[in-house]
């Protein structure tokens, strides 16, 4: 099955997230901040993180430089979530190696077609 | 795994968040210019809008929105946390909590708070839009060299132009370098493709959305050319994918929200647990057989080891309680007029979820009281030669099993002199009986018993001391009050640190076995014959020429048979009392599961709850606090006598 | 109260209970309550308790009070025989679900009481409070009695707050 990670502080996105990709059949794990994101990351192999940008601890820019810095995951699609309209946070996150984003506030059907847009069928 | 409802978990969050950003502007106060504090309200409010707006609540998301932008200007140093920022935001926080109970909630009043943002700061916000079309286009594409990498898969993008109609797609590979230059992870292939589709031109961007910035992307309308590709043959393509993994094991060292009932009832299990593991090794001393004993060790070690860990997940750090004071001093401060400076200390202390819980009413209440009785006036604290902004600190620390939490401020102290009066007023002392500061500041604590002289807003509203005394002794606690004349008042709060398993001294009173919590013993003496006969008719024994209150179980629980000829005495004590219980005879320690007693007997007052035994029989847990007062109510008696 | 007020029962008008003894005379509870009948349950006394709740048991690691009615009734205390039984019901008390192990010297069936055959407690000439009684059914030429254990129960509280708050004045 296609694993997914997501990270995010807030427990309600992960959860929304969680069910909207487990209901599409996607195995879905979350974690709570980029260091925790890195843990998993380590720990198991994941098909796809979706990650937020503003997180304590660890940022998501910070994780996705430092995801992009193993070998395991070259190559790994990272989608950020971001409210923001404005082009330099995607720039920003582009430049940090993510390959796509989410913008807030998004639904279910909108989720589940950009993470099938990002992973090759 | 059940997977709960999402509209709880985001409520149970958004409290979370408005509490952590009225923490957060608290701070700002102080500190108008911490970056990192600026940074978390900033976050907090964008993950209340955002998420807000994902569960449906659309008023709080654009109301939260404004706030947002607004922090966004002051993280960007585009404009200063002023306190008219603050104070402009710290009153819509009230109105965010109401829009954040359900999606279609309402709350009036919204219109004003954004006004008055407005006014601390000017914020705008924009809005984009597409058009649609039909046609044949021919787009040329070719992608950035490190695509590969950042998991762009062009098979997924040629996939969607496909969905869009009709594609013939060639791949474009005079790029690619020769072998020994090649880079595999790279990407040097560009496409052709000639798609007939009734999308318009803004839906095939939409497939390039995440890469269109930095690609080199062709599009045009070829409708009316009969264009054809007329590129070299497809070769075999792209770069190989990465590599995946047969197998994959996915940790969860995630953080779960469960809810508090759900502990309540693991904790029953591991208390059944337990029960049964003793009844396990009793059955096993029997046998001969090593091996089942070695295993019923193992299972004895395993099980408490559990209900250690289970006692842990039910600790929560006391920062959650001290953060939602912040709030309250300052309001207190508005109310009353005073300068209140607030200090916690010792938030990272962990306490039962539950006790945490209980303890937030008692702690308003000696807050209130410090700001409103406690401290002076800016002009009377000038006037006594004081720091014109008076201070309420609260802290908290750990100490054996329990937890000590301290309210104090820099007040005026108890005025000793006007308790006193108040309690001869009414009628609670005689005129001129002779009271230690101890015994006056205990008065306080006594039903009915108020000194503000006017009934004010804050601390009036017949809640008084001994409302906070009673809950505090609900959770087995104690409150002790001390205070220096013109330097201030302390409370002291001394809690166990979890309501659900205490250390207990098992004991029998003829039949029967009770549990004495094990912190509330003093010592176990001997009720020698001679001790028994010179105390035989009265209520006292002497301990170290101390005259103490002894109560006897047998008597009080009006059992009928024969005593046994070594009563035993366990002094017990609550701080500064102290209370002898005569009982038959010691069984030894017993850690105890503290298991509630049903409607029908909350009101006996003797004890405090049940637990069961090894054997699975029912213990019932003595009340010391209750016991203890029974003694001191003798002790007046004999006062009044003698 | 009318009994198709007070009790829930099926379309045919009937209701199922659970029937039990107590000194002889028949009673019966709706089986829906009754989670568990036990043969034998350590009780331990709680000293200064109501009499009618004056033991505790260990129900499956939970502390469940014991009620005997027998006192409510004028029987004597439930002795213990070869047939005495717990009965663990469930009941809202005070808006709480909760477990109480009501004591039966001797545990019927399972069976199914006609509405039909069921009447109000006569007002006069009977041996117990009539408030303490929902309805009693014939049947086969014998009377079973439904308590109204609610209530019943209720007056414990009363008492019991009574006698606390006696206990505060002194």
């Amino acid at each position: 099955m296609t694993a997914i990670l997501t990270v995010d502080d807030s427990a309600s996105i992960r959860q929304t997230i969680k069910i909207a990709l487990t209901g599409a059949g996607y195995e879905v794990t979350g974690a709570t901040d980029g260091i925790d994101g890195l843990q998993h990351a380590a720990n198991a192999r994941y098909d796809l993180i979706i990650t937020d940008l503003n997180m304590p601890n660890m940022d998501g820019l910070t994780m996705i430089r430092e995801l992009r810095k193993k070998p395991s995951y070259t190559g790994v699609p990272i989608l950020f979530l971001t409210t923001e309209s404005s082009d330099t946070a995607k720039q920003q996150a582009k430049a940090a190696g993510a390959t796509g984003w989410l913008t807030k506030p998004f639904d279910a059907g909108s989720l589940v077609r950009v993470v099938q847009k990002v992973l090759a069928r | 795994m059940s997977i709960t409802d999402p509209l709880d978990v985001f409520r149970a969050e958004s409290q979370e968040l408005l509490e952590r950003i009225e923490e957060g502007l608290l701070d700002l106060e102080r500190r108008p210019d911490d970056g990192e504090v600026i940074a978390r309200v900033f976050r907090a409010l964008h993950t209340l809008k955002g998420s807000g707006a994902m569960f449906g609540f659309d008023a709080l998301a654009s109301f939260t929105h404004h706030c947002e932008s607004a922090f966004d200007r002051v993280r960007k140093r585009e404009a200063a946390a002023t306190p008219r920022l603050i104070e402009a935001v710290l009153a819509a926080l009230d109105h965010m909590r109401a829009l954040a109970q359900r999606p279609d909630a309402t709350a009036e009043g919204g219109e004003i708070l954004l006004t008055n943002l407005r006014q601390a700061m000017d914020d705008e916000g924009s809005t984009n839009t597409h058009p649609p079309s039909s046609k044949t286009w021919r787009i040329f594409f070719s992608l950035p060299t490190d695509c590969l990498i950042n998991g762009t898969r062009p098979l997924a993008l040629l996939d969607d132009l496909r969905n869009l109609g009709e594609a013939e797609i060639v791949a474009v590979t005079s790029k690619i370098p020769d072998l020994a230059q090649l880079t595999p992870t790279e990407c040097h292939l560009a496409w052709d493709v000639l798609l007939a589709s009734s999308e318009p031109k803004s839906a095939i961007e939409d497939v390039f959305l995440f890469v269109i910035s930095d690609m080199v992307l062709e599009i045009e309308d070829v409708t009316d050319r009969g264009d054809t590709l007329s590129t070299a043959p497809p070769q075999s393509d792209s770069p190989a994918e990465p590599e995946k993994f047969e197998t994959r094991t996915t940790m969860a060292a995630q953080t779960v929200r469960v809810p508090a009932s759900r502990l309540d009832e693991l904790l029953d299990q591991v208390g059944e647990l337990m029960i049964a593991q003793s009844r396990l090794k009793q059955a096993s001393a029997a046998s001969a057989d090593s091996n089942l004993r070695s295993v019923v060790e193992e299972i004895e070690r395993l099980a408490s080891v559990l209900r250690d860990s289970m006692m842990f997940v039910r600790m929560v750090p006391i920062s959650q309680l001290f953060g939602r004071f912040r709030r309250l001093i300052h309001d207190l401060a508005l109310e009353t007029g005073k300068q209140i400076e607030f200090a916690a200390e010792g938030e990272t202390t962990e306490l039962d979820k539950t006790v945490i819980e209980r303890l937030a009413d008692p702690l308003i209440h000696l807050i209130r009281n410090a700001a409103d009785h406690g401290l002076e006036s800016a002009a009377d604290r000038l006037a006594a030669g004081k720091a014109q902004t008076g201070r309420i600190t609260l802290s908290a620390r750990q100490v054996g099993a329990e937890v000590i939490i301290t309210v104090g401020d820099d007040g005026r102290g108890i005025d000793r002199a006007r308790v006193r009066a108040k309690a001869e007023e009414l009628r609670m002392i005689t005129p001129g009986a002779q009271l230690s500061d101890h015994d006056i500041y205990q008065l306080i604590t006594k039903p009915g018993f108020s000194t503000a002289a006017k009934i004010s807003n804050l601390s009036g509203r017949g809640v008084g001391m001994d409302v906070v005394k009673r809950t505090i002794e609900g959770l087995r606690g104690t409150l002790e009050l001390s205070s220096t004349p013109g330097a201030g008042s302390l409370v002291d709060l001394r809690i166990p640190l979890t309501l659900a398993i205490i250390e207990g001294l098992l004991v029998r009173v003829g039949d029967g076995r009770y549990v004495i919590p094990l912190s509330c013993v003093e010592e176990c003496i001997e009720l020698s014959p001679e001790l028994d006969m010179r105390s035989t008719g009265r209520c006292f024994v002497t301990l170290r020429d101390c005259l103490v209150p002894l109560l006897r179980l047998r008597e009080l629980f009006a059992i009928e048979n024969p005593p046994d000829p070594h009563q035993k005495i366990v002094v017990v004590s609550t701080g500064a009392e102290r209370v002898g219980l005569a009982v038959d005879q010691i069984l030894g320690h017993h850690q105890t599961v503290i298991k509630p007693l049903s409607r029908f007997h909350t009101n006996v007052e003797m004890f405090s709850g049940a637990t069961i035994l090894g054997d699975g029989s029912v213990a019932l847990i003595l009340d010391v606090m209750h016991l203890v007062a029974e003694g001191q109510k003798q002790e007046g008696q004999l006062r009044a006598a003698g | 109260m009318s009994l198709e007020q007070s009790l829930e029962h099926d379309a045919t008008g009937h209701l199922q209970v659970l029937t039990f003894d107590m000194q002889g005379e028949t009673f019966a509870i709706e089986a829906v309550m009754v989670r568990e009948i036990i043969d034998h349950m350590p009780e331990t006394n709680v000293p200064t308790a109501p009499e009618m709740v004056s033991g505790l048991a260990n129900f499956r690691g939970r502390v469940i009070p014991l009620a005997d009615l027998h006192h409510e009734f004028g029987f004597a205390a439930a002795g213990k025989t070869l047939h005495s039984r717990v009965i663990v019901i469930e009941i809202v008390l005070d808006g709480e679900p909760t477990l109480v192990g009501l004591k039966a010297d001797k545990v019927h069936e399972v069976t199914l009481l006609e509405l039909a055959s069921t009447e109000n407690p006569p007002r006069v000439g009977m041996r117990w409070r009539p408030d303490f009684i929902r309805c009693i059914a014939k049947r086969a030429g014998d009377f079973i009695i439904v308590p109204d254990l609610e209530r019943i129960f209720a007056t414990s509280f009363e008492t019991d707050r009574s006698i606390a708050q006696q206990f505060t004045q002194h």
